[in-house]
């Protein structure tokens, strides 16, 4: 990306801005002071090694965690002691790196439930069943089906979400998200036990999730992924930022490698894959 | 499922089911009423348990909240129609002012009941809930004096019956060779009162509400990053609880004519419970045969046990309540064992239970 285009990334308004966040637990410090902001239409990567509080900061910014210090603008407007209901309605949905569908549902009606924050039928009207309630829940059904569509799994809407092939999960978890129209998309390592196959496919689903308007932040593992995909990177170790930019500036970033490495003082390297190991 | 659709391909059959059903249920009470008015009785009894059992059914079944003390809602409900209509205050307000009250308050009492306990679930959730039961019974016993509002244990005594359109539910009426009892009037009363909450129920239950009950009950945590305002629905699930019971109750009040706490001590709460776990937790038809069975199983050994021992034997050597309580654990034990998701389970609820086969 040439210097010029990348200064007027940097200028364009921010639809995530993280400030100073730090996160403790007890005596220890899962998140210390992490700054950064996602632009809007970006796909944001965030790597780092095992436990360097990346799900920390997701838990953070969906509002499961509170932060201790430091504050979340998203659009805007501050996120204070938003409940995770509440930050989803704003406009952030996400994913779980260990998937939490509603298993014993289907997978449409899994996508339903995430089409709860858009919709309004009371009890009132659930009850009566009025026509307004009745055109609801039919718009309810097919964008459900739709967005099954989108994600690749209309064939598999009837069954069960815990019977689903890992990979389709996965999906599902993708589509369920998107039913709750975010702005920002956060998606906790969504190719984690995909194979190749399905990684390309999912790439593919990313990218025009992200050309349908969609912001995506992402944490991922597989570094081939991150930096074919992302447009920026963010690097945490030991709950800190070590480094952020562009893929390219990452990879070569003496700190990243050192964090996924270890200088050759310490004893030995970390779990984790050096960025520079695209082809692994 | 296969009956169902072959149900709406053949429209007449379904009508001519339901003018079956409709019409069993019209002379039912005169059938039984020739066997034993005591019969009629106990089928009043029966719909108040459905009744609860479908209440319960809303905050354990669809939001998967154990809840053990929810015969305070019913007992909530009946005094509210106690107070209301006897000369305990010297008032005697209709029904049809009262029975909307008592839900009103039961509602009231279930949101009191939901607040501090949002954060509880399972085990933590049950003894709340069962203190919560035992709280609202002691204080009923107990609310006497220096203010005399229950009457203590002594319970409120000649409750007004209802009365709808000059017919008094409290008396026989005749409508030509048909005399209409007191109970006979209540069961069609209770009867309709059972359709309209099956089917709330029913329609709750497939509606965004509904869903996002299940969502609370599969992964509360997710169902809260999918944008569900836990803390509303499970208040939600408790309230309309709450409410059904509280209507239950005064129809209680009005038909029994006397209360009293001791008809709302905890086993009461486990009986409704059980119909609810044996009946099949989450869904509304088996929630209903549950209630049905915990209801008249023990009624039909109270009147056959005796007679048939004395026949056999010459004299009563089981007690038929020892025998119930026997009998209930057995059951309790096969359907552990056989049905561990309840007689009708909900496809869901048997879904969560079954063996994964690939594990």
């Amino acid at each position: 990306m040439p210097e010029a285009a990348a200064v007027a990334v940097a200028a364009a308004p921010r639809l995530l801005e993280v400030e100073a966040i730090t996160k403790r637990f007890g005596g220890l410090t899962a998140l210390s002071e992490v700054s950064f902001s996602i632009g809007e239409g970006d796909i944001y990567g965030l790597i780092g090694p095992n436990g360097a509080g990346k799900t920390t900061l997701f838990n953070v910014l969906t509002g499961i965690y509170r932060q201790d210090e430091g504050g979340i603008r998203f659009r805007g407007s501050a996120l204070r002691n938003a409940t995770p209901d509440r930050i989803a309605k704003l406009g952030i949905a996400r994913t779980f790196q260990n998937i939490r569908l509603f298993a014993n549902l289907s997978a449409l009606e899994n996508v339903m439930i995430g089409r709860h924050v858009r919709t309004r039928a009371t009890v009132i009207g659930a009850v009566l069943r009025d026509a307004a309630t009745r055109a609801e829940e039919r718009a309810i059904e097919q964008r459900a089906r739709e967005l099954l569509e989108y994600v690749g799994i209309a064939s598999r809407a009837n069954i069960l979400a815990k019977h689903l092939a890992y990979g389709d999960q996965r999906r599902l978890e993708i589509a369920r998200a998107l039913a709750t129209d975010p702005k920002l998309l956060a998606l906790d390592e969504p190719a984690a036990g995909m194979n190749a196959t399905e990684k390309v496919e999912l790439r593919g689903l990313l990218e025009r999730i992200r050309s349908d308007g969609t912001t995506i932040l992402l944490i991922e593992h597989d570094v081939k992924l991150v930096m074919g995909l992302c447009d920026r990177v963010l690097v945490l170790d030991y709950g800190r930022r070590i480094a952020e930019g562009l893929p390219r500036a990452i990879q070569k970033d003496p700190a990243v490698i050192a964090a996924y490495l270890g200088t050759p003082r310490d004893a030995g390297p970390r779990a984790g894959t050096l960025p520079g190991e695209s082809g692994k | 499922m296969n009956a169902l659709i072959s149900l709406k391909q053949r429209p007449h059959a379904k009508w001519i089911g339901i003018v079956l059903i409709a019409g069993s249920l019209l002379a039912l009470p005169f059938v039984l009423a020739s066997v034993g008015t005591a019969w009629v009785r106990i089928t009043n009894l029966a719909i108040l348990y459905i009744l609860l059992s479908l209440g319960l059914n809303i905050v354990v079944g669809f939001a998967g909240l154990l809840d053990l003390g929810y015969i305070a809602f019913y007992a909530v409900g009946a005094y509210v129609y106690a107070l209301l209509a006897s000369p305990h205050f010297g008032l005697h307000w209709p029904w049809w002012a009262i029975l909307p009250i008592g839900a009103a308050v039961a509602c009231l009492f279930g949101v009191l009941l939901g607040t501090p306990t949002l954060k509880l679930r399972g085990d933590y959730l049950a003894i709340v809930t069962l203190g919560f039961g035992e709280i609202i019974r002691i204080f009923l016993n107990n609310l006497s004096d220096p203010f005399n509002l229950t009457n203590g244990p002594n319970g409120i005594t000649t409750i007004d019956p209802v009365r709808f359109f000059g017919i008094d539910f409290g008396t026989v009426s005749r409508v030509g060779a048909l005399a209409f009892s007191s109970t006979i009037k209540y069961y069609y009363f209770l009867l309709a009162v059972l359709i309209v909450v099956i089917a709330v129920n029913l329609r709750l239950q497939d509606s965004r509400i509904g869903r996002a009950w299940e969502a609370i009950r599969e992964d509360e945590l997710a169902a809260r990053a999918m944008g569900i305002n836990t803390r509303n629905m499970k208040l939600l699930a408790f309230a309309m609880g709450a409410s059904f019971g509280g209507v239950a109750g005064g129809m209680f009040s009005a038909i029994q004519a006397f209360i009293s706490p001791e008809s709302f001590i905890l086993t009461e709460s486990v009986m409704v419970l059980s119909m609810v776990v044996l009946g099949g937790m989450g869904n509304i038809w088996g929630v209903v045969l549950g209630a049905v069975l915990l209801s008249f199983v023990p009624e039909v050994l109270r009147y056959t046990v005796t007679p048939l021992q004395m026949k056999l034997f010459g004299r009563a050597i089981v007690d038929p309540e020892v025998l119930r309580m026997l009998l209930f654990g057995l059951a309790m034990v096969v359907m552990m064992i056989f049905r561990p998701a309840g007689l009708l389970p909900s496809a869901v609820r048997k879904r969560e239970l079954a063996v994964p086969k690939n594990a």
